[in-house]
This record gives C-alpha cells, sequence and structure tokens, in this order.
C-alpha cells in the first residue's frame, strides 16, 4: 500500500469514526443535569433487585458480563507478567539483605497496616451496599501487605507472601466468577443472570449473586496484585544477572 | 455558576498535576507526581459524585502505579551502574 493510500484510508476512518461520535452525542444528556435515562432505568433495575449501590448492581448484575471481561483482562496481565518477569537461567536469586529502618516510618508502617488490611476487607465485603466493592478493596487489601516491606523488609514480607498460594487464589477467584455465572445456566436461566433470592434490601446478603460475584473479584483482585507485586520486588530486589553476581564478589 | 466551582478546582488540579507529570523527566520524580495526579483524580472524581470510580482510582493511581515505577526504576538502574562498572574494568 502507497503512502498515499494509506492517508485515504486513514481520512475514511476518521471521518466515519467522527460522524458516528458526533450523532452519538448529540442526544447526550446535558452535564450535570437531572436528567439520565440510562441512570433512571439503572437505578430502577438495582432497587428492584434489592442491591442498594447501583454501581455494584451494574457490574455484578445488568452487566456482569464485561466485568467478566474486565477481570479476564487483569488476570491474563499478570499471568502476562508472571512470564515476562520470571528468572531466566542467566539470573540468580541474592538473599535480601536485611534493612535498616527509621523508627518513625517503622512505627507509622506497623499501624497502618491492620487498619489498611480492615479498610480493604470492609470495602470488599461492603461492595453492594456502600461505594467500593471487590476491585476497590483487593488492591487496598494487596497495598496492606506490603506495609510489611518497608516497616520491617523483604524478608519479612516473602515470610507472610506464599507466592503459590496467592496464584492458586488469583485462579480460584476467576474460576469463581465463571462457576456462579454457569451456576445460573443450571436454574434454566442465562450465563451471569441473578438468580438467588434477593434477600432483605439494604443487609450484607442483599442482592442475590451480587455478594458472591463480588467476593470473587475481591479474592482475584488482591491475590493478583500480590502475585504482580511479588514479581516486580523480585526482580527489584532479589535477582540478579550473571554479569551483577560477578561484580558482586570481586 | 457558583456550584460548578469545586468541580473547576478539581479540573484545574488534575490539569495542573497532569502537566507536571509531563513536564518532570526524572522517573523517580515523576512517579511522586503521578501519584498526585491520581490524588487529584480521586479527589475530582468524587466531586462529580462518582465515590467507586474515586476510591478505584485513588488505590490503583496514586499507590500501585507509582510504586510499579519505582521498583521498574530500582531495577534498571542497577543494571545499568553493573554495566558501566563493567565497561571501567
Amino acid at each position: 500500500m502507497s503512502m498515499r493510500l494509506r492517508l485515504w484510508v486513514l481520512a475514511a476512518g476518521v471521518l466515519g469514526t467522527a460522524t458516528l461520535f458526533v450523532l452519538a452525542c448529540a442526544e447526550l444528556p446535558g452535564f450535570g443535569g437531572t436528567w439520565h435515562p440510562y441512570g433512571d432505568r439503572a437505578v430502577h433495575a438495582a432497587l428492584a433487585r434489592h442491591t442498594a449501590n447501583t454501581i455494584a448492581s451494574v457490574n455484578f448484575d445488568q452487566r456482569a458480563l464485561d466485568t467478566l471481561g474486565e477481570e479476564s483482562i487483569l488476570f491474563g496481565s499478570v499471568l502476562g507478567t508472571l512470564v515476562l518477569l520470571r528468572q531466566t537461567r542467566d539470573e540468580r536469586r541474592l538473599p535480601p539483605e536485611p534493612a535498616r529502618v527509621a523508627p518513625p516510618v517503622r512505627r507509622y508502617a506497623l499501624i497502618a497496616l491492620p487498619v489498611t488490611l480492615l479498610i480493604g476487607l470492609y470495602v470488599v465485603a461492603h461492595g453492594q451496599l456502600s461505594p467500593g466493592g471487590g476491585f476497590q478493596g483487593g488492591v487496598v487489601v494487596a497495598t496492606s501487605l506490603h506495609l510489611l516491606y518497608i516497616a520491617i523488609d523483604y524478608r519479612a514480607l516473602e515470610r507472610i507472601r506464599p507466592v503459590g498460594l496467592y496464584e492458586v487464589a488469583d485462579a480460584a477467584g476467576e474460576a469463581g466468577y465463571l462457576l456462579i455465572g454457569a451456576a445460573a445456566l443450571l436454574t434454566g436461566a442465562a450465563f451471569l443472570t441473578n438468580f438467588l433470592p434477593y434477600g432483605t434490601f439494604n443487609t450484607l446478603s442483599s442482592g442475590g449473586t451480587v455478594p458472591l460475584l463480588n467476593a470473587a473479584i475481591g479474592v482475584e483482585v488482591a491475590a493478583g496484585i500480590v502475585v504482580l507485586l511479588a514479581r516486580f520486588l523480585d526482580q527489584a530486589v532479589e535477582i540478579v544477572s550473571g554479569r551483577d553476581e560477578a561484580e558482586d564478589e570481586t | 455558576m457558583a456550584e460548578n466551582v469545586p468541580v473547576l478546582i478539581g479540573l484545574v488540579l488534575v490539569a495542573v498535576a497532569g502537566t507536571g507529570a509531563v513536564l518532570v523527566r526524572d522517573p523517580v520524580r515523576q512517579s511522586f507526581v503521578l501519584s498526585l495526579l491520581g490524588l487529584a483524580l480521586a479527589a475530582l472524581f468524587l466531586l462529580l459524585q462518582a465515590p467507586d470510580v474515586a476510591l478505584s482510582q485513588l488505590a490503583v493511581g496514586s499507590a500501585l502505579t507509582p510504586l510499579m515505577v519505582l521498583l521498574s526504576v530500582r531495577k534498571v538502574r542497577r543494571k545499568a551502574r553493573s554495566e558501566r562498572r563493567e565497561e571501567h574494568e
């Protein structure tokens, strides 16, 4: 394809996208207004299914398939990072040295760790009731564990972080989401239909499958982030290439 | 107009932090500015009444991404240092 032809193809694509985009935006409700057709319908559907947090209802019930896609993207990226950052043949592991930590930093991190962990678990557990959910809470839980690296050193973190277990949990979270979705098929409904009883509005067990899918995402994200950061930390702290090793001995 | 002021302040903060993240060239400093940008974005989302997205942004944008940048920089610098020393020998 010549340069000229390529530019024509590009121009046709840009023009088509621009036309469709403008047409789609013409009917959008104004910014910050009170009228929003999708919002109204989503809130109505969420309340009908006894889910207090409409966002959770959209994520795990009305548009649960989209969330499956997002979750799979995260799962796939963690898997890709695992392969890319693995220890290759010319690399060697040096056990990390104990590190000196300034006392105020240690105090702060040790106090912040349990608080952060609790907040993370709370955000996961209350996903269907208040802002937050499995993704947000999962990231907070994973981050809280890494405060141990800041408070003490990498060896302390490695002790509470058997990476193999977290890899299994990552896969189990992803599989759990799929299996809960497939369970709806047994009742004769479509994949990922909310088939459980909706329960009492604004209680922890309300929302049918929403809290279950939310928990599956929480496990998957927390474990996935821990595994992801473990690979980055291994490369940054422990793993040295053959050349580094020779240099360390001189 | 008056009710739009908080959102406008949020937008300005995001614009300043975003521009700062581009203009700062040192990756280590950049990761701190990136963290500030995440914080500004989280505040903006909160002002736009999207607390769910604000929480995601806060956790990923202002904690996780800068940490990954810092760890990558540490790895790359360590490697570069050892290669430089090898050349001197």
